[in-house]
């Protein structure tokens, strides 16, 4: 029995290491590479290359770029005083998709997690407390996740910027836009009870 | 092989795509594993933090395998996002859980008192003295209990100041003389059944602490205690202050 190539296989066997895929869909995404080797194979190798070799993290805020510093960093015009504090890239680019902060960012790169062994030193929480005393900084706000590991770091970074005065905040909690109250859990809920506000 | 049980969810983490092996305490079945299949998926993961009441039904075709998990939830204790104490008392809580305890021991009163403790933690109410008590419990339970019913050298129950910080007994203060710099205070919030403030919550988990890091310590784990108790504790002191 011959299967593919081996350069043919290898391919395959890396694109079985993303995300969503697996071996039989690998295979299926790499047969649909090959039958379209001009349009799409060739162009994809190529910007694949280009980011390999300038793909970079912005040395201010973590958040990925081509260049040491990035786009938002770079732009003058998001120099608010604001700093949006997220977990990953991934929520940096949720954030910037909505459109509605004009602000710069910070990305801790995860969250504490006493069972992964994740401490302050790990994440980039240093480097924030750093900006927040280095740059002209009115308010920071924390964007994290609403789980047990994200409202703790938030409540680690609260406690660890208390001393310098800057406003503090975090995004709220409650009833999701499109959202039905039959179908939210009963924190959600108590949470949107909570953080009422009068119309 | 199949049961079905209430329990506290304790940690969760992602198993390959969508699933993910979750740990739990039960009262009949005590610390478990399980997979539970697309555990972490958008719509089923924010179900599945810690502290969460589950209704649990196991199923596996052999009594030591992972096994799997159906996960539905009873009662979400979110409340506790909302306040850094009551977030910082439930992963110690989780944390002293996960490392004290064998898997599947039952420990059914460990676990009635800790459903107790969370539902307090999460209903706002004043939850340290609760707390303490239930740290003295877990001692029990992992076989080092403390005795501070009476002095260990005379038997007096009255003028306890002192805890032997190797045999865990509460010693007088007339009997523990020359020896007294030797002994541990003895926080007059672990004997009590009332509320208690910071200041005392902090002394008091010095204590338990002490006891806890000496039982739990080994050559894998140097550093006994969890992070998330040591946050608890860096907390309560820096509250005091």
């Amino acid at each position: 029995m011959s299967g593919p190539p081996r350069d043919i296989d290898a391919l395959i066997a890396l694109m079985a290491r993303l995300p969503g895929l697996g071996p039989r869909s690998a295979r299926r995404a790499v047969l649909h590479l090959l039958k379209r080797r001009d349009a799409v194979l060739a162009p994809l190798a190529q910007v694949m290359a280009t980011v390999a070799l300038t793909a970079q993290d912005c040395r201010v805020c973590g958040n990925i770029g081509t260049t040491d510093l990035c786009p938002i960093c770079d732009d003058p015009r998001r120099a608010t005083g604001e700093i949006c504090v997220v977990e990953t890239v991934a929520d940096l680019w949720a954030m910037e998709r909505g459109g509605a902060f004009k602000g710069r960012y910070h990305v801790l790169g995860g969250t504490l997690s006493a069972l992964d062994a994740i401490g302050p030193e790990d994440l980039r929480i240093p480097d924030l407390a750093e900006r927040v005393r280095g740059e002209a900084v009115s308010e920071v706000i924390l964007a994290l996740n609403a789980t047990v590991d994200g409202q703790t770091t938030a409540h680690y970074i609260a406690d660890a910027l208390a001393q310098t005065g800057v406003q503090i905040s975090s995004l709220a909690q409650g009833v999701p836009v499109g959202g039905e109250l039959d179908y939210l859990d009963d924190g959600t809920i108590g949470a949107a009870l909570r953080a009422r506000r009068k119309v | 092989m199949e049961w079905r049980e209430d329990g506290i969810l304790l940690s969760m983490r992602p198993h390959g795509e969508g699933s993910a092996i979750i740990e739990v305490f039960t009262s009949g079945h005590g610390r478990h594993f399980g997979v539970v299949r697309g555990g972490a998926s958008r719509k089923r993961a924010p179900l599945l933090q810690p502290g969460a009441q589950l209704d649990l039904t196991w199923r596996a075709r052999l009594e030591d395998q992972i096994g799997s998990f159906l996960a539905e939830p009873v009662q979400s204790r979110a409340a506790v996002l909302e306040s850094p104490l009551a977030l910082a008392g439930l992963t110690a809580a989780c944390g002293l859980l996960h490392i004290s305890l064998a898997e599947r021991d039952p420990h059914p009163q460990l676990y009635r008192r800790t459903l107790s403790l969370m539902d307090a933690m999460a209903g706002g109410a004043d939850w340290l003295g609760d707390y303490l008590r239930w740290e003295l419990l877990l001692l029990d339970e992992i076989g080092f209990g403390l005795d501070l019913s009476r002095c260990a050298l005379t038997g007096q129950r009255d003028d306890l100041a002192y805890v032997s910080p190797r045999t865990g007994r509460a010693v007088s203060r007339a009997a523990a003389g020359d020896w007294a710099p030797k002994l541990l205070p003895l926080p007059q919030a672990l004997m009590g059944q009332g509320p208690v403030s910071r200041a005392e919550a902090a002394q008091a988990l010095a204590v338990t602490g002490h006891f806890l890091s000496r039982e739990l310590a080994n050559e894998s784990r140097p550093v006994a205690l969890p992070e998330s108790r040591n946050r608890l504790l860096a907390r309560l002191s820096r509250d005091t202050l």
